[in-house]
């Protein structure tokens, strides 16, 4: 306290500057318009500022929650959309009021254990029999292909992934609607096989290869990747090729799982038709 | 003692009427105004404390501003210049021992000396005056002019009524 007094009274003219000083200015902020709007405005400025960082900071944190969202939106979306749905035309005369048939539904999910090491890699979903979620169903992302459920738990489903040698897809080109068959050769994350395509075609690097829609499993047109080479131009009756997959799998998180709600129906004709 | 009291407050009260009157009414092209009121604090006796000083030159500013509408602006300025007062004493003080009543102008060591002491202080003052009137400093190039050229007018103004009013010892 002694030491304060002391160095008040030693100090006391640059204080005594300092508090009129600050009286003054006060007075000049408080009492002029433009001097009181200038300072208001830049300091809102700073606020403004300071406050850009602190929500940016904020939106990072809820990231998590807002890919979700999307996820859900983009499920929700792409239940709508045309490819989803499967032209009943033919039965116009009968249904007059429905052109249209939902055939696939979209159920958002997280991958929650995934690997692309192994030569057989099997992903984790946090969707399970609870949500809707049965084996032989799809798998896709927003930028692809994923894979298959293979089983299902009531929380948890367990699926192949393009990245395991025991999955085959019906996979074709999009420009000339040539099919073939899709594996995964074990190496590359990146890049899968594609053969049995006729020989006679002719393909080009950087086709876009989606799925054929021949099988129950996958809807038509989802994209799988790009040609990357060509590895064996039809000597033996056959093109194989190279394809670079559209999804990384190394960073996937937001994934669907696709219900096709006419499989039973499909397969029981064909089925059916097999037997007579 | 008394009379230079006496003086002071007179000088105060023309200073205050001379500005106020006279001088904020000649706004050359609306770009030059003198700020004579300073004259007050230039011309206090050598041996006033600091704190009166300081007390002094916010009350000629306030003054200033009570007549111009302006609350705060003279005053800070004002303040400023007289903090800085005492350091320019002391770092062109020439010599030791200081009649006590002393008042600086022209005469007391010559007009080298008060043109010196007299330009820091006005610059000082219309500087800090001209930027916190402008109070921003994105056209500080323009708010320095429009101080420099009053400055001279000022400084001319400050001359002129020593050589008036200053007698002879």
């Amino acid at each position: 306290m002694r030491n304060l007094i002391l160095f008040i009274l030693r100090n006391h003219y640059v204080i005594l500057f300092v508090l009129i000083e600050s009286l003054s200015l006060f007075l000049v902020m408080q009492y002029n318009s433009y001097q009181r709007s200038c300072f208001i405005n830049s300091s809102s400025a700073v606020a403004g500022g300071v406050n850009t960082v602190f929500s940016a900071v904020d939106h990072y944190l809820y990231l998590n929650q807002k890919n979700q969202e999307l996820n859900a939106e983009l499920a929700r979306l792409r239940s709508e959309i045309p490819s989803a749905y499967k032209c009943d035309t033919a039965e116009v005369q009968s249904v007059k009021d429905e052109v249209y048939t939902q055939q696939y539904e979209y159920i958002p999910c997280m991958v929650i254990s995934n690997s692309v090491e192994t030569s057989n890699n099997f992903l984790t979903l946090n969707v399970g029999s609870k949500h809707g979620v049965e084996p032989g169903m799809a798998v896709v992302s927003a930028s692809g292909v994923v894979g298959v459920v293979k089983a299902v738990s009531p929380n948890f489903a367990s699926v192949i992934g393009v990245l395991n040698q025991d999955l085959n897809i019906s996979a074709m080109l999009e420009n000339n609607g040539y099919f073939g068959t899709l594996t995964w050769d074990g190496r590359d994350y990146h890049y899968a096989i594609l053969k049995d395509l006729p020989a006679h075609i002719r393909v080009f690097k950087n086709d876009a290869v989606i799925t054929s829609g021949y099988s129950t499993i996958f809807p038509k047109g989802e994209p799988i990747g790009r040609v990357d080479t060509i590895l064996d131009s039809g000597t033996n009756g056959f093109i194989t090729l190279r394809v670079r997959l559209a999804v990384d799998f190394k960073k996937l998180t937001n994934v669907q799982v696709v219900r096709n709600l006419l499989k039973e129906e499909q397969l029981e004709l064909q089925n059916r038709a097999e037997n007579e | 003692m008394n009379s230079v009291l006496l003086r002071n407050i007179i000088r105060f009260v023309i200073l205050v009427l001379l500005q106020v009157g006279v001088l904020n009414q000649v706004q050359l092209g609306g770009f030059i105004n003198p700020y004579l009121y300073i004259l007050f604090v230039i011309m206090l006796p050598f041996t006033i404390p600091g704190w009166f000083t300081l007390i002094l030159s916010f009350a000629i500013g306030i003054s200033i501003d009570v007549f111009c509408n302006s609350p705060g602006i003279h005053a800070s300025a004002t303040v400023f210049a007289g903090f800085l007062r005492q350091y320019v004493i002391a770092a062109l003080m020439p010599r030791e021992n200081i009649d006590p009543i002393e008042t600086p102008n022209i005469r007391t060591f010559g007009v080298g000396w008060f043109f010196k002491y007299s330009l820091v202080i006005v610059l000082a003052h219309h500087v800090f005056l001209f930027v916190v009137e402008a109070f921003k400093f994105s056209d500080l190039h323009l708010v320095l002019w429009r101080a420099l050229l009053s400055i001279v007018f000022t400084m001319f103004l400050i001359f002129l009524s020593q050589f008036l009013f200053v007698r002879n010892k």
